[in-house]
């Protein structure tokens, strides 16, 4: 990506083909490295929610599971606190 | 003489892995060594066309395998370069026809004979890949600036690692200069940055690569090419040199500029490294 990309945080489309082809290849790298695929990594995010919910609930959309540079995964579950914890099991 | 044994692969095919061999070893016989350079394809046999050897091909590397003729015996010279010769590759047999092994041993019988060994490498990550790899001492991986070509050699640097190599060496090939200062093309810089291996040498698109492999005259022959310069500055790093990168300058376009060039002193305008 350009200096002037970041900048002004330009959209995908406006940015240029190499930053996009960099970008695509960092993105298709971690997950060749890690040999994982972003499926799987759907199917973990998935069964993490299953294994927590039974324990606390969680905010489910905003569950998010992420393959970092370097070869780290990276978990973000957001607790959901508008009840009061009696329903653990989740929401659906 | 014990020549190192130096391996070209890429993963991808199509990437320019038999023209480099070509030339990387036109240009180590010009700076005075004895090259041989194997086509390791078996099967699809491309190095001996390449070079413009094809019509002297009689034995190839499955006879020296089969003990048919002895390594040396089979080698082609190249009359244009003293020092220069070529083991080709058997048109009619199947790469499963040469195991690991017998690389390795084809390697050791001509290893005396020569400073530097060149092998091809067929495109792929299987058998005709691994015999190509089995005896190299040192890997170069040749990509392009592209998004698939990249992938693959990352992977390759993968294999060879696991397979006990040192870190490949990498040439990016077929930079358009024009292309990347418009932002539409991957420079070295972002190749290096993604698969963090040492550079060997960055090879400008050139057309006068199409002209030199269609007469089968490897465009490091001459001194004009950029392209040529490349590998010319290629092999000098093979050898230990410290050569600079030279910044590759877009080639202006139009007639004003090429005049502008030509007043210059040169249609030669634009650096290779």
């Amino acid at each position: 990506m350009s200096w002037l990309d970041r900048l002004i945080g330009r959209p995908e489309r406006l940015k240029s083909s190499g930053a996009v082809a960099k970008e695509r290849l960092k993105f298709v790298l971690e997950y060749d490295r890690a040999q994982i695929t972003p499926a799987e990594l759907d199917e973990i995010r998935d069964e993490i929610i299953e294994s927590i919910s039974r324990h606390v609930r969680v905010v489910r959309d905003d569950v998010e599971i992420k393959l970092e540079a370097g070869g780290r995964l990276v978990a973000e579950i957001p607790l959901d606190r508008t009840g009061r914890g009696d329903a653990a099991g989740g929401i659906g | 003489m014990a020549a190192r044994v130096v391996t070209l692969t890429s993963g991808k095919g199509g990437v320019g892995k038999t023209t480099a061999t070509a030339n990387i070893g036109v240009a180590l016989a010009r700076r005075g060594h004895n090259v041989v350079v194997i086509d390791g394809d078996i099967g699809l046999r491309n190095l001996d066309v390449v070079m413009g050897l094809e019509n002297r091909v009689v034995y190839n590397l499955v006879h020296v395998v089969r003990g048919a003729v002895d390594a040396e015996r089979a080698l082609i010279k190249d009359k244009r370069v003293p020092g220069l010769t070529l083991l080709a590759a058997d048109q009619h047999s199947d790469k499963d026809d040469v195991t690991e092994d017998d690389m390795r041993d084809a390697c050791e019988a001509l290893r005396d004979h020569a400073d530097y060994i060149l092998i091809d490498s067929p495109a792929g990550i299987e058998q005709g890949f691994r015999n190509a790899l089995a005896p190299a001492d040192e890997v170069v991986l040749i990509t392009t600036p592209e998004v698939s070509a990249v992938r693959d050699a990352d992977r390759v640097i993968g294999l060879a690692e696991a397979a006990g190599k040192a870190t490949p060496r990498l040439v990016v090939n077929r930079i358009k200069p024009s292309l990347v200062a418009k932002g539409d093309m991957m420079d070295t810089n972002d190749v290096f940055d993604i698969l963090q291996i040492p550079v060997l040498g960055v090879v400008p698109e050139d057309e006068s690569i199409v002209a030199a492999t269609n007469r089968g005259e490897p465009v490091a022959l001459q001194d004009s090419s950029r392209a040529g310069m490349a590998f010319h500055n290629m092999a000098a790093r093979l050898d230990g040199e410290e050569v600079p990168f030279l910044s590759l300058e877009v080639v202006e376009e139009g007639l004003l500029a090429r005049l502008a060039g030509a007043i210059r002193g040169g249609a030669t305008h634009g650096g290779a490294s």
